[in-house]
């Protein structure tokens, strides 16, 4: 696949032409970066910027290395190059604990300690909030409460996480992270494991808390019509670069998923939601 | 669980505000009361028994100067030791368990005890040390054979795993080399490097016990202030640094801790095992909780060796016992149930 991105889709920063308009502000951007794992590199060179108050979807084929850009976004993975840049200052200037009340992560994969109790997993989001002599307070249980509401997991408050069904336990995971009441949000593959009812039910849950908190959500997702439905902004990731990047219905075309995941495909409008919807035409259909 | 399973301590407002578990709370204080009358009886009885008043007055500084001896001089050290000790062994096991997140990762299993006898026993058969000389020895054994496991198990990061494997290849090579030392000894230093490997509190002074039990002491309260990160570390490093825990740095204060913890009580008494194996795992299911493991592993790591010392030194009286081989005798009967269990679990 050739390295030349869309240019019909994508931005060009060095462009000085007249009609660029000024970037949508973006509290977190990284400039220059080089990803990869001692010698192995996963992104050449990538700029991004996530606009502030999107639900900003990364999606592209596995390997492409959208969770290694969600690791590097949140500081879980040092860049080999370049920078990451939270309220233009480099992220790796700040101490830990000032990150974590800037921006949360829902992680892929988080163990839950041997028979820990929902309300005791929520309150743990509150750690960046507090110190060693004012371990709780007032609005620590306010947090914890309202982030237990808005998941819906108020009742489950004194249950053992590890009883809980699958898609339980990630809502719990989810009330975690919203406890820690960080305007960004980033979300590993929120949705993995999930089955296709409780998938809906926790993206309703994100687009609702980014609309109506006005939280900066950051996620990996794997299901493109999923992404197209619920993003404000789409990010399309190919071998470590960005191929494609902004509202799913100006990005979202039949030649872009080729592009992207090599895919034939046919994009049409989603009946319901009138946002992109990805077809596969697939080999034994054509006729 | 309600809130009202929670003691709020301070002021909503103030300075200090805590939130603990309750029964975590009454099951520590409760150890610490059993403890505590547990020591009052070992400080009572021995060859010359004692009443709880006399014990009292002795401690108290009144009543006849030969009694005060008896029981500040001879006695109180030991018990103080027995409670330090397996405190410090308790505490360190609970880290290590925590850290490795299985319940086998205790630092007798994964070979710094093994170490810190390696060091005692280069002090006492090559260098001829004093008392000191060879708890530092023994110090340094286990810090080295700490870092050696540690290093050799690093890959981009420590996973529990593999540091419990090279541990116990570590531990084993060290055990060899501690019986070729022990053979090619001259009869009377393998004589005391033997007693000292047994593990025992037998003539346990003030002078031989302050330095171990400041040390320890200072790393129990270091530990106990890394608590809630180490609580945080148990759900993944990628979890507790989105919580800002700096993941890697955390684990090796903690694994200095608790080796630190270790080595101090190795110093003190020599090795020995099964309370920092068994003490975490009895805590947490007597409390069913986590934020207060440490100071329950803490009093049941002080419980179960101040009734092993009591055991060893009163069960076959006036013969006595070296406390290390009462541990390691019900220590075995654990470890056999602990992997019987592990492996019925794993095939289920």
């Amino acid at each position: 696949m050739t390295s030349a991105r869309l240019s019909v889709v994508h931005p060009v920063p060095d462009d000085a032409s007249p009609q660029h308009t000024e970037p949508a502000p973006a509290r977190l951007r990284g400039q220059h970066l080089r990803l990869g794992y001692g010698d192995r590199v996963i992104c050449p060179q990538l700029d991004v910027r996530i606009p502030d108050g999107s639900f900003t979807v990364i999606v592209g084929p596995n390997g492409c290395g959208k969770s290694t850009l969600l690791r590097s976004l949140c500081r879980l993975i040092t860049p080999q190059a370049g920078q990451v840049y939270l309220d233009g200052k480099q992220i790796r200037d700040y101490p830990a604990r000032s990150v974590a009340q800037q921006l949360g992560l829902l992680p892929q994969s988080a163990t839950a300690p041997d028979g820990i109790s929902v309300l005791d997993l929520v309150s743990r989001g509150r750690y960046p909030h507090q110190s060693l002599l004012r371990q709780w307070s007032p609005q620590d249980e306010a947090a914890v409460q309202a982030a237990m509401q808005a998941t819906g997991v108020a009742d489950l408050a004194g249950r053992a996480v590890d009883e809980l069904s699958g898609g339980q336990r990630q809502r719990v995971w989810v009330a975690m992270a919203l406890a820690q009441e960080t305007p960004l949000l980033l979300l590993d593959e929120p949705t993995t494991y999930l089955d296709i009812a409780h998938q809906i039910e926790l993206l309703e849950l994100f687009r609702h808390l980014n609309r109506h908190t006005g939280r900066t959500l950051i996620a990996v997702l794997h299901d493109l019509n999923h992404a197209c439905r619920y993003a404000t902004h789409l990010i399309a990731m190919r071998e470590g670069r960005i191929v494609a990047e902004g509202a799913p219905g100006d990005v979202v075309t039949a030649d872009m998923v080729e592009q992207v995941f090599g895919l034939p495909c046919l994009v049409m409008a989603d009946p319901i939601s009138h946002t992109p919807m990805v077809i596969p035409r697939g080999k034994v259909h054509l006729a | 669980m309600s809130p009202s399973d929670y003691l709020y301590l301070g002021w909503p407002s103030g300075p200090v505000y805590l939130r603990v578990r309750a029964k975590g709370l009454w099951v520590g204080m409760l150890l610490a009361l059993a403890a505590l009358l547990l020591a009052g009886l070992a400080l009572g009885a021995g060859a010359l028994e004692l009443s709880h008043a006399q014990v009292w007055q002795a401690l108290l500084g009144e009543g006849p100067a030969r009694l005060g001896a008896v029981v500040r001089e001879w006695r109180l050290p030991r018990v103080v030791m027995a409670l330090v000790v397996g405190g410090a062994l308790g505490m360190s096991g609970a880290i290590f368990q925590s850290l490795i997140r299985n319940p086998l990762g205790s630092p007798d299993v994964i070979g710094f005890n093994t170490g810190a006898y390696t060091g005692a026993l280069v002090t006492i058969i090559l260098l001829q040390g004093s008392y000191f000389e060879i708890a530092t020895g023994a110090l340094v054994g286990g810090l080295a054979a700490a870092l050696l496991v540690y290093l050799l198990a690093y890959r981009r990061g420590i996973q529990g795993f593999r540091l419990i494997i090279v541990g116990i290849a570590i531990s084993a090579m060290l055990a060899a080399f501690n019986t070729w030392l022990m053979i090619s000894a001259s009869l009377e230093s393998a004589m005391t490097a033997a007693l000292w490997g047994a593990g025992s509190l037998n003539g346990i002074t003030w002078d031989k016990a302050l330095p171990s039990a400041l040390f320890s002491l200072v790393a129990m309260v270091l530990t106990l202030l890394q608590s809630r990160r180490m609580a945080l570390l148990e759900m993944g490093d990628d979890s507790a640094s989105a919580l800002g825990v700096p993941a890697e740095r955390t684990r090796l204060q903690l694994m200095s801790l608790g080796v630190v913890l270790t080595a101090a009580a190795t110093a003190a008494a020599g090795p020995i095992s099964f309370i920092a194996l068994a003490a975490p795992q009895i805590a947490q299911r007597l409390s069913r909780s986590h934020g207060t493991a440490l100071l329950c592993a803490f009093w049941v790591g002080a419980l179960l060796l101040l009734l092993a010392d009591y055991c060893a030194q009163h069960l076959f009286a006036p013969r006595q016992l070296p406390v290390g081989i009462v541990t390691v005798s019900i220590g075995g009967l654990y470890l056999v149930w602990l992997l019987f269990r592990q492996s019925r679990l794993a095939s289920s």
